[in-house]
Formats: structure tokens, C-alpha cells, sequence
């Protein structure tokens, strides 16, 4: 194989990798590449080859109120766990960053937690709280589950935009006579743009694509994920198809406009992995 | 001609043997950004070579072509009978110094050193005796079983030296290792690395920018201008002939002096001196150590002018003098001891060297 | 450099909020661990280690947990080999499309679980598209019953699911591999295969064991695609759980296996950040 163009020439590529490669990624896009093409076909979600392709489902799907409701719950509490994360995230990258105080190690390694720990256990034991404090279940106590899960998003992000920040210019501004409260929203909130608003729309994303903690805490009203999963538990019909093209139409614009954000200050091998690493703890 | 040749004209032929590598019109072009434009050059057999240039002069890229990291646009490079851009990087007879020395980061001082002789499988008492030897030749025996990360700047350039040196190539090059280390040490490696490669006899390429370096250390500069050939020669006649107004003003101080050459006398301003050339504009450069003060020499051009500013430089002093029509010449003696005012200055005519101009290239 | 009141504004809120929503959750669970149920279905706050030793005791629990062991091994084992040759491609081959692929590859990661695994579902079923597909070209006469409903059909869904996952440390492992080492490594000698085994992939290590940490604890926990794909023989201990927490009503004893994921989780974690440490080197 020519090799590809690369800055470090490595002659004698290996066909082999460029197979693998496209191997993985066909492995990654055919199963939903099947999911969006059968959901114009008529006959159903299975069988091959689809016959009679038509948009029905699609109609079939706006008529579907149930379905809009559980969409309108999502996106109320996408809203309300971006504000929550956002708000308490923020100040906990800062806090990470720039403070020492005891217990900081602990208070890293939990609020970065809910991203490698598997989501049963996150909800289950705000199931737990709940029902120890008499909360009934509802969008409310989705919203608190959320909000917090995601906290760990806001805080790597703004993290990984607060250790790009030049001291330097905080600094500056403290030496022209600005206080630490003018210098903060004045020079450093600004350079955090950026980074607040990835990481908005990465937890408005992941919010609306939420079930496992969901799961647990929801009362009589329904996010667009589980609605979806009860009606697969009554049999699937390429409605099912349809509403979840949508979704995946929605969730591609949504990460590649935030990838298209992040991009701006890094290079892209660290965009997102804050977030695995983080895990690890090994990132703060 | 070209441009490369005439550069190598004023040379002395020290390649009169057959040259060791041989790189033949070589041009290389990054899209649209023109980097190398034939490039003629030999090395010969054991010389230590400086390509000297500016940033952005190409001076790395050809380095880079040399090693195999990058392939020409156009042209060939030959090492002996076989052609040498034809062959991966880890086929040719080279070694390479990085500037960012580029040691492995998890192996220890003598695991990078045995490296190459490891991967070319050689008998592990051979690797052992041949690691040892070349860590002894760069004084760093004490350090074989340390990670890079502990070793300073200077020890692991070092390293990187003996890492290259131990697989005995035909061809060392070296992309500004000294770069990063302060001027004290900088000066201690200039020296032994010139030692070190008469003792090992391998032909050295060594890139920089620093004029001086590539002065103290070479047998042959290559001087890189915008990725043509200035000029290449011997550091003495590099300096003391040099062939065009940019060798002239990069290597050292000098005064360029615009003159008409008219009937075999060169006029600049209120200058004049007998010039064998012919007729029409010609530039002379002239060096401030070559221009004396008050010194009565016999047929010498003198000039008398008004002191404007006198800079110390510990053993010497360079004194601008202005002399009338706005000229001003750059003086250097060692220190006169005391401000100075109204000077005669002399220069004996052979001293003003005729130069080409050195047009703005694009 | 901050002044202290503005470190106690900054510290304060998130840490409160942390500790009253994560903090106190997990030690609930670990209090509701000790606790039983009574016959009349209500929980009764008597302080004994029964629930832990039904868990030593009882078969069923024992044998899912390995089960579900054995399909995040697997899982694990799938990912990095999927995922670890894509970053070494991406990394060092693909030139100026790196972006592009790059992006193509995390894009799957962030669209809904929930799409991902109702597609395989239907796409493994008897009157699935690969069984029909596969009978309609003669491959097959009968449809392929163990594609659906069995750990085969869990191992191939989380593997799809957490393989970008595996891929991304990898990826920026490999990504902060200095070029100028591989060029060295080349000057001195070794071919692209032997630069690989020498110097990229020892360097590269650390990134592997976090992607392999990931796709493990993840897929160890999930309990979306077994519900799902998994039928009877692909049930794995989260799916226990839940059931403790529905139809089984048994939360002290579900509490007591979450608590026992949760110390496995983080000791799984201390592990791989020991192990990376150790394989560091920069």
C-alpha cells in the first residue's frame, strides 16, 4: 500500500491496518445504517431485502403523542441538568485547579466517578436517597440524577480550558488593580467560553440519551429513551426506526458542533479524553 | 552557469578524491512553498561540513532529505556508487543527532545507545563492548543505567551523540544539537565535538545558524540562503573572500560599500581606490578589522571622519565613523583607551573585496 | 493567589452538592446493604451481614458475577483489538483525513445506547436482517438461533457499544508518542514493524490499560443490552440487581451486591492507575 500522506514517512505501509481500519468503521456505521434504511420500509424491522421503502413510519411517528410529551420531558430536563452540572461543575474544575484543601483528593475522585461507574449504581443509590427522604419519583428527581452524573462532564471540560489559560493575563489584571472578583469574570470567564459551552451541549446530548440512571428514578412521566424502551418491551415496530434516526441525526450535528468548539484551542487527541481519563483520575 | 556553481567556484577543491556523498540538483517544494532549489553538493571523506543558514533557509530540510525523513521534489543524492534517496531511512549508512536529541523515553542511557545495534541483531558481547566504548568517548560511563528524564540538557545531547556514533555509519548528521545549551557549554561541545569526529575520521554534516560555530568547527561551510547555495568554501576564505554581499554581511561585520569602477579606480563617495575591474556599478565589502586608525601605512587609502559611537566588546571596540556624504564605515581596533573624535581612517585597496549583489528573493 | 473567600465560594457549593448527592447515596447503600426485608415487604433496619453471606452462599449470585466476568473479559479483549490498531492507523497513517476519521470514530460514542443496541436487536433476531439476509443468498437454510438472546449476542453489542471507548486513550497515548522518536528509531536502523514493538507500543501502554479499564467496568455493568439481547443464558449481575429492586423486592440484598460492583469498580480502578504509572514514562 502507498502509504498515506503523513508528516513522519513511514514507507511500507501494511494493507493489512487499512482493511482493519475500514473494517472497524463499516463494524461501527452498518448497524445503524441498517436501522435508518429499514426505517422506510414497510414490511417491518427485520427481513431482507426490504421491499417497499415509504415514509410512513415517519408519519406515523409525528402523529404519536406520547412520544412528543416524552420528547418535551427530555428536553425540560436536558435544560434543568445543564444548569444544574453547569453550575456546580464549574466551580469544582476551579476549585480543582486552583485550590488546596483537605479532602481534595477525595472530592476529585467522586466528582469524577459517575463517568466510569456503571450507571445502575449511581441510580440505584439516588434511588436510595429518595426514598430515605420521601421523595416521590418524578422529572424532578431525574433532573437531580442527571445534574449530578453530569457533573464530572462540566468539570472536565472547563478543566482542560482553565489549564490552557495563560496566568499570565489573570495575573495582568490583578497588577492593573482589578480584584480577584472583577479579574474573575472580566478575564477568566471569558477565556472559559468556550470550554461552557462544549461542555453545555455535550451534557444537553447526553441528558436527552440517558437511560441507565434514568431508569431508576422516574415516576409516571417519561424522557424520549424510556418511552422508547417501553415500547420495546411490547414489540417493535419501525416507528421505533424512525424516532431513533432522529436521534441519531440530532446526536451527529450535536457532537460534531462540539467537536467543532473544542478543536478551537487543542489538538484533537485530547478532545474527549479528558473525559476518559478522567476516569483515572490521572487527567486532574 | 548556475547559482550552486559559481557558489563553488571560489572553493578550494578539497574534493579531489571521490566525495563521500554526492547530492546532485536536489529541489524540494511544499505545495506551493519552494524550500530547496537545486542544490549541488559533495561531501568528501571524513570532512566536517557546516550548512549554515538563517530559519527558513532549508537548511533542516536537506538535512532531513539527507537522513530520509523527507524525499526531494527533484534531484539525486548518491553516497558512493549507490543511490541514497532511494533507500528508507533505516537502510542508508546515516545516523542522525536530533536538536531535541529525541531519546527514548523508556529505555535507559545504555539501552538507547545499544539500540541500533540491537535491532540489527548484533551478538549481545559485541553490543556490550561497542555501548561501552562509545559511552566512554563521550564521557558519560557513570551514567549508562540512567533514564533520560534524570540526565541535564547537555548529557543527553551526549547520549544522543553516542547512540548515532556507535553503529559506525559513513555519514553523521547533526541538526543543531547545541542549540539549547547555554553559551559556556555550548563553546566546551564545540570543541570536542570537533575532536571527536577527527578521532572517529566519519564524515560530519552539521546544520546551524550560528555563523560563528559554523567558523570555529568546519573544514567546508555550506552557505543556505533561501534555499540556494550562497556560497562554499573554507571558513577562512568564506570570510575572507566572500562571494556574495549576504556571505559577507552574515559571516561577520563587514561595510558594504556601493562603488563605480571607472578606468580601474573604484569611487565611493569620498572614497577611492585602485580597482583592476571593469567598467560599470560594483559593490566591495569591506571588513572593520581591515580599517585603521591614524596608522600612516604607505599606499593606503585614507579618509578622515567624525567619531559617532564607540561599543566595547572587551577586546575590541567598534567605533562608527561618519566621513562625509552621510558614509558611514565600521572601525574595529582593540581599545583605544579613551573617546575619540576627529579619526584618520586607512584600508589598504586589496582589502575591499568585490561581492556579488545578493537580490531579495521571493 | 485567590483570596480565601473566593475559595470558599468556589469550593463550597460543588462540594456540598457532591457530598449530600454522591457521597451520601453511596454510604446509604452501603447502610441498606445491612439491613433486611421483612415478609410484610418492608425494610427493616436490623444490623446483620445476611444479605453478604446469602451472596457467599447462594449459587445463582455467584455463578452471574462470573458470567458477567467472563463477557467483560471478552468484551475487553474485542475492544482493544478492534480499537488499538484504528489509533495506531489513525495516529501514524492517516495524514491530513486523521480529523475526519477521528471525528467518525467518537461520533458512534455519544449517539444513544439505546439506538445502538435496539439496532443490533434487530438486526440478530430469526426474521432478523442478518438471518435474512444470510438465507436469501443460501448461506443458510434456517435461521441462526444463537445470534439473539444469548451472551454471544451481548458480547457482540457492548463490543460495538465500548470499543470507541477503548479507542480514545489509545489514541492519545499514541497521539503524545513524540514523531521525532520514531524518526530516530528509523535513523538507527528499524523497520516500521520493529520501530512498532520497540518504541510506540511499550510507550503506549498506559492508554491501553485505561481503554481496557473502561470497556471493562462499563460492560461489567451494564445491564441495557443482557435486558435486551442477552435472553436467559445472558443475564448478567446488574440485571440481578434490578430485578432485587422490582419485581424480587429485595433493596438490602440489591444494595449489597451494588456495594460489592461499586468496591470491585474502584478497586479496578486503583489498579489500572498503578498499572499506568508504572508503564509511564514521560
Amino acid at each position: 500500500m502507498e502509504l498515506l500522506v503523513s508528516e513522519t514517512k513511514l514507507v511500507s505501509g501494511s494493507r493489512w491496518l487499512l482493511f482493519h481500519t475500514v473494517a472497524v468503521f463499516a463494524f461501527l456505521y452498518l448497524p445503524i445504517a441498517v436501522l435508518i434504511l429499514y426505517s422506510f420500509n414497510k414490511d417491518g424491522v427485520g427481513g431482507f431485502p426490504p421491499h417497499h421503502l415509504t415514509l410512513d413510519w415517519y408519519r406515523t411517528l409525528f402523529a404519536d403523542g406520547p412520544i412528543w410529551d416524552s420528547v418535551l420531558n427530555s428536553l425540560q430536563v436536558a435544560f434543568a441538568a445543564m444548569v444544574i452540572s453547569l453550575t456546580f461543575g464549574v466551580p469544582a474544575a476551579l476549585a480543582l485547579e486552583r485550590a488546596q484543601f483537605p479532602g481534595k483528593a477525595l472530592f476529585r475522585r467522586l466528582v469524577l466517578l459517575p463517568l466510569i461507574l456503571p450507571g445502575i449504581i449511581t441510580g440505584l443509590s439516588l434511588l436510595m436517597l429518595f426514598n430515605v427522604m420521601g421523595t416521590k419519583l418524578s422529572l424532578m428527581t431525574i433532573v437531580l440524577g442527571h445534574g449530578t452524573a453530569l457533573i464530572s462532564v462540566a468539570t472536565t471540560e472547563v478543566f482542560a480550558g482553565l489549564q490552557k489559560l495563560d496566568r499570565a493575563q489573570e495575573e495582568a489584571s490583578l497588577d492593573l488593580g482589578a480584584n480577584y472578583w472583577q479579574t474573575f469574570w472580566r478575564i477568566t470567564v471569558p477565556n472559559l467560553k468556550l470550554p461552557i459551552i462544549g461542555a453545555a451541549l455535550l451534557i444537553f446530548t447526553l441528558s436527552m440519551d440517558e437511560i441507565a440512571v434514568s431508569f431508576f428514578l422516574i415516576g409516571r412521566e417519561n424522557t424520549l429513551p424510556l418511552e422508547i424502551w417501553g415500547r420495546l418491551r411490547r414489540g417493535i415496530t419501525p416507528e421505533i426506526n424512525a424516532v431513533s434516526t432522529i436521534i441519531f441525526v440530532f446526536s451527529l450535528v450535536a457532537i460534531v458542533l462540539w467537536y467543532r468548539l473544542r478543536m478551537h484551542g487543542e489538538g484533537s487527541a485530547d478532545v474527549g479524553t479528558e473525559i476518559i481519563n478522567a476516569g483515572e483520575g490521572s487527567a486532574i | 552557469m548556475t547559482t550552486s556553481e559559481m557558489a563553488m567556484t571560489s572553493a578550494a577543491d578539497t574534493v579531489s578524491r571521490a566525495p563521500l556523498l554526492s547530492i546532485r540538483n536536489v529541489a524540494k517544494h511544499f505545495g506551493k512553498n519552494v524550500v530547496l532549489r537545486d542544490i549541488s553538493l559533495d561531501v568528501a571523506e571524513g570532512e566536517f561540513l557546516t550548512i549554515l543558514g538563517e530559519s527558513g533557509s532549508g537548511k533542516t530540510t536537506l538535512l532531513r532529505i539527507i537522513a530520509g525523513f523527507e524525499t526531494a521534489s527533484a534531484g539525486e543524492v548518491w553516497m558512493g556508487e549507490e543511490r541514497l534517496d532511494r533507500q528508507p531511512p533505516y537502510r542508508r549508512r546515516v545516523n542522525t543527532v536530533f536538536q531535541s536529541y529525541a531519546l527514548f523515553p523508556h529505555f535507559t542511557v545504555e539501552q538507547n545507545v545499544a539500540y541500533g545495534l540491537r535491532v540489527a541483531k548484533r551478538p549481545e558481547a559485541e553490543i556490550a563492548s561497542r555501548v561501552k566504548e562509545a559511552l566512554e568517548k563521550v564521557k558519560m560511563s557513570a551514567h549508562a543505567k540512567s533514564k533520560p528524564s534524570k540526565i541535564s540538557g547537555g548529557q543527553q545531547q551526549r547520549i544522543a551523540l553516542a547512540r548515532a556514533l556507535v553503529n559506525r555509519p559513513r555519514l553523521l548528521l547533526l541538526d543543531e544539537p547545541l542549540s539549547a545549551l547555554d553559551a559556556n557549554l555550548r563553546r566546551q561541545m564545540q570543541v570536542e565535538l570537533k575532536s571527536l569526529q577527527r578521532e572517529v575520521g566519519i564524515s560530519f554534516i552539521f546544520v546551524t545558524h550560528d555563523q560563528e560555530e559554523a567558523m570555529v568547527m568546519s573544514d567546508r561551510i555550506a552557505l543556505l540562503r533561501l534555499g540556494e547555495l550562497e556560497q562554499v568554501a573554507t571558513p577562512r576564505e568564506i570570510y575572507g573572500r566572500p562571494a556574495t554581499a549576504y556571505a559577507a554581511q552574515f559571516i561577520g561585520h563587514t561595510n558594504l560599500l556601493k562603488a563605480e569602477v571607472r578606468g580601474g579606480v573604484a569611487r565611493c563617495g569620498v572614497l577611492m581606490w585602485p580597482a583592476a575591474f571593469s567598467d560599470g556599478p560594483a559593490l566591495f565589502s569591506l571588513r572593520p578589522e581591515n580599517i585603521r586608525l591614524n596608522a600612516a601605512m604607505a599606499g593606503a587609502v585614507r579618509v578622515r571622519g567624525k567619531v559617532r559611537h564607540q561599543a566595547f566588546h572587551g577586546a575590541t571596540e567598534l567605533i562608527r565613523v561618519e566621513c562625509g556624504d552621510g558614509m558611514v564605515l565600521v572601525v574595529r581596533t582593540s581599545c583605544s583607551g579613551g573617546a575619540l573624535d576627529e579619526v584618520e581612517l586607512e584600508f589598504s585597496p586589496p582589502d575591499a573585496v568585490m561581492v556579488r549583489e545578493s537580490p531579495e528573493r521571493i | 493567589m485567590f483570596s480565601r473567600a473566593y475559595k470558599a465560594a468556589v469550593t463550597l457549593p460543588p462540594l456540598v452538592w457532591v457530598t449530600v448527592f454522591l457521597l451520601m447515596p453511596y454510604l446509604l447503600m452501603f447502610c441498606y446493604s445491612f439491613w433486611s426485608v421483612s415478609a410484610s415487604q418492608t425494610i427493616e433496619h436490623s444490623w446483620n451481614l445476611a444479605n453478604y453471606g446469602q451472596l457467599l452462599r447462594v449459587d445463582v449470585y455467584w455463578q452471574t458475577l462470573l458470567r458477567s466476568m467472563w463477557i467483560a473479559a471478552r468484551v475487553t479483549i474485542f475492544s482493544l483489538v478492534l480499537g488499538y490498531p484504528l489509533a495506531y492507523f489513525l495516529s501514524f497513517y492517516a495524514g491530513k483525513k486523521k480529523d475526519l476519521l477521528y471525528q467518525l470514530v467518537i461520533i458512534p460514542l455519544w449517539v444513544s445506547y439505546l439506538v445502538r443496541a435496539y439496532a443490533w436487536k434487530t438486526i440478530l433476531g430469526s426474521d432478523g436482517v442478518l438471518n435474512t439476509l444470510l438465507q436469501y443468498v443460501h448461506v443458510t437454510k434456517h435461521p441462526l438461533e444463537f445470534l439473539l438472546y444469548s451472551p454471544f449476542a451481548v458480547v457482540l453489542t457492548l463490543t460495538h457499544i465500548y470499543t470507541p471507548f477503548a479507542f480514545l486513550p489509545i489514541y492519545a497515548a499514541l497521539e503524545h508518542i513524540p514523531r521525532n522518536l520514531v524518526e530516530a528509531s528509523h535513523d538507527l536502523g528499524a523497520t516500521p514493524g520493529q520501530t512498532f514493538w520497540r518504541v510506540i507500543f511499550p510507550l503506549s501502554i498506559p492508554g491501553a490499560v485505561a481503554g481496557a479499564t473502561f470497556a471493562f467496568v462499563l460492560s461489567l455493568g451494564d445491564f441495557l443490552a443482557p435486558l435486551l439481547l442477552g435472553g436467559p443464558s445472558g443475564i448478567m449481575i446488574s440485571n440481578v440487581v434490578v430485578s432485587l429492586f422490582g419485581a424480587a423486592y429485595n433493596w438490602p440484598l440489591g444494595a449489597a451486591i451494588s456495594f460489592c460492583m461499586l468496591l470491585l469498580v474502584v478497586s479496578l480502578l486503583f489498579l489500572s492507575e498503578r498499572m499506568e504509572k508504572k508503564w509511564s514514562f514521560s
